[in-house]
């Protein structure tokens, strides 16, 4: 799918200041010999089962079914995960990479805390350092994320820069690496940024697409009619996607932010609102004013809250393989109540987007389709946010 | 050709970076100025972008205070229209790669040639992607700069062969910003630019002291200094020309003393 530059299509590339060109390049390079080395492979499947917990569980949400009255619903529950989210399955990926590389230190920037998490998690059991950029605004809604992180060993550094959300993390992340790249690898949290993040962040995340189609095919015997998920950077969503982009019967089905509504200010939905353009490393498509200017966007959830789309999502949405809509903060809520009072699984507030969907499109369909929710994490840290939504104030 | 080489026919050259509509346009207009009077041989003007990735805490603060100002590409046209009347020394635009596609890049390409503008920095442009612009600044005769940084390595000979305007060499890891010392091995790396290219090439990043810009024009054809005058600006808001002005000529002599 990637050319030999990077590209999705139009998309991608390497929008880089010269400073990281050959960091870039020294990745690539790594990474292009230890993908298919067995050793490598073998060391992160290990990882993989019995650290992280993997294989995730394909749970059938029959309750949730019923209720609907329309198509079967399935969850893939990667908030099972050890750290509660897909994320893990990256951060794996790249420490070990990392470390094969003679990298000693891991910087990250993080949203909803759930990707600094997992990297601190990633250099605690690896031996690294770790420094962790979030956006002071998502400190404050993440409190908990950030007392796990410094429980795990990292310096969690809060960007006070722009709309001090996850985009200045990610700018904050770029220049602490161009500052010191000898010893530092940066791990990049989503399919987004410069080649060969991109294509290697969803290699590593597309281990849940290759789950639900074996375990559909044993528990179903046939492929399912669409595969849901959230997309803020698009990592969950691409690695629930890759596995099926050509079986071209699957519908997929990526759910973005639209904060108060797509009409709004208040929105973080990039494919909806958004126009082509080249920031963070990438051409894609980005939330934008007339001059270029990057827009501040919002969105109740902090893990998509970012004013851009990995490039590979642009691609598929250009050719029309897969589909994306925008999810209200209030659809959101909705649903995170819904599927924990239904199913008695608390979803991530991410998570509840492409529950939300599905609460949509589940009863228009006939009860013999079959759709596959991902569940890319758990709600527990969003609890305190989503009480104080309702307008209860609960101890944080 | 554009008219970039004439920069560096005045011993060597002090390039000094102004962001455009900070504290506002009329007093960037009047800095312009100022350091033209004063030994300026080429000036970086910033066109502000709301992410800044390449700069430190004071350009970005510049950048902000710019935007909130109201500037816009728009409005940073008829600037360069306006001094076109007064100064002559060459002018590069200085700003992200969005800015420039957002707008179409013919168009923006096209109406910095009209104005008086010779080049384009854009920091978020390596050699790989250069294709982007180039073509486009090839047409209209605007300089595509080209940086090169002490971590380019074995790609310094590729870049400095296609380089043009002149080079603009990142003197040290990081972001820019004034540093008390500057550690990276320049003098090899410019020996392997003068090997590949004819092209001027100065040095930026850091640069805040005469000292500094004695050290750094003494190794290439120029210093460039940005977060220093910002600093002054953002110190003396108004009042900033003169003061400007008064560093421009402490900083041009010092590079040729």
């Amino acid at each position: 799918m990637t050319n030999l530059n990077g590209r999705f299509g139009i998309h991608g590339g390497q929008y880089i200041p010269e400073t990281l060109m050959n960091a870039v390049t020294e990745l690539e390079e790594a990474y292009n010999k230890y993908k298919d080395d067995p050793d490598f492979c073998m060391e992160l499947e290990t990882l993989f089962n019995d650290y992280a917990g993997r294989p995730s569980l394909l749970y059938y949400a029959e309750n949730m079914s019923k209720d609907l009255g329309g198509a079967k619903i399935y969850l893939k529950r990667e908030d099972l995960n050890h750290t509660g989210a897909h994320k893990i399955n990256n951060v794996l990926g790249q420490a070990l990479l990392a470390k094969k590389m003679g990298k000693t230190r891991l910087i990250a920037e993080t949203g909803a805390g759930q990707h600094g998490v997992a990297t601190a998690t990633a250099a605690a059991l690896m031996g690294m350092e770790c420094v962790v950029f979030m956006g002071e605004e998502d400190t404050k809604r993440q409190a908990l994320n950030v007392y796990r992180m410094k429980l795990l060993g990292a310096d969690v550094i809060p960007v006070k820069t722009g709309t001090a959300t996850l985009k200045d993390a990610v700018s904050e992340a770029m220049r602490e690496w161009t500052k010191r790249i000898d010893d530092t690898h940066y791990c990049l949290g989503s399919v987004m940024g410069p080649h060969p993040f991109p294509t290697i962040v969803r290699d590593f995340q597309a281990v849940i697409s290759k789950e639900i189609k074996q375990q559909m095919l044993a528990k179903e015997g046939r492929l399912p009619d669409a595969v849901i998920a959230c997309v803020g950077g698009g990592s969950n969503a691409i690695g629930s996607f890759y596995h099926f982009i050509e079986d071209k019967d699957v519908r997929l089905i990526g759910c973005e932010a639209a904060g108060r509504g797509i009409d709004t200010f208040e929105t973080a939905a990039t494919i909806s609102t958004g126009k082509l353009g080249i920031f963070h490393g990438m051409k894609s498509y980005f939330c934008q004013d007339d001059h270029g200017q990057i827009a501040p966007v919002y969105s109740i959830s902090a893990g998509l809250d970012y004013p851009g789309v990995g490039p590979e999502h642009a691609y598929l949405y250009d050719t029309g393989r897969a589909e994306y809509t925008a999810i209200t903060d209030d659809e959101a809520v909705n649903a995170f109540e819904y599927l924990s009072k239904k199913e008695g699984i608390i979803p991530a507030i991410e998570s509840s987007h492409a529950v939300a969907y599905a609460m949509k499109l589940a009863p228009t369909l006939d009860k013999d389709k079959i759709i596959v929710i991902t569940i890319s994490g758990r709600g527990d840290k969003d609890c305190a946010a989503i009480a104080r939504y309702k307008g209860v104030d609960i101890y944080d | 050709m554009t008219k970039i080489h004439k920069a560096f026919e005045n011993g060597k050259a002090f390039i000094p970076f102004i962001t455009c509509g900070d504290p506002d346009l009329e007093t960037t207009k009047e800095i312009v100025k100022a350091a033209a009077e004063n030994g300026a041989d080429l000036i970086e003007l910033g066109i502000p972008f709301s992410d800044p990735t390449a700069e430190g805490p004071v350009i970005q603060g510049a950048n902000i205070r710019a935007l909130k100002g109201g500037v816009n590409t728009d409005k940073i046209f008829d600037l360069v229209r306006e001094l076109r009347k007064e100064i002559t020394i060459p002018l590069v635009f200085m700003t992200y790669a969005n800015v420039v596609f957002s707008y179409d890049a013919d168009k923006f390409i096209k109406t910095c040639s009209e104005v008086g503008i010779d080049g384009l920095i854009l920091p978020d442009i390596p050699f790989e992607e250069k294709e982007e612009f180039l073509p486009i600044c090839h047409k209209y005769d605007v300089a595509l700069i080209s940086l090169i940084a002490p971590t380019s390595d074995k790609r310094v000979g590729m870049i400095a062969k296609e380089a043009e305007g002149f080079i603009y060499l990142v003197s040290s890891l990081g972001v820019t910003g004034v540093r008390s010392e500057i550690n990276s091995d320049l003098s090899s790396i410019v020996k392997v630019i003068r090997e590949n290219t004819d092209v001027p090439c100065a040095i930026g990043f850091g640069i805040s002291t005469p000292q500094q810009a004695y050290d750094m024009a003494a190794l290439s054809d120029g210093a460039i200094v940005g977060s220093a005058i910002i600093k002054i600006i953002e110190k003396y808001g108004k009042d900033a020309p003169k003061y400007v002005g008064a560093y421009v000529r402490s900083m041009k002599d010092a590079a040729n003393s």
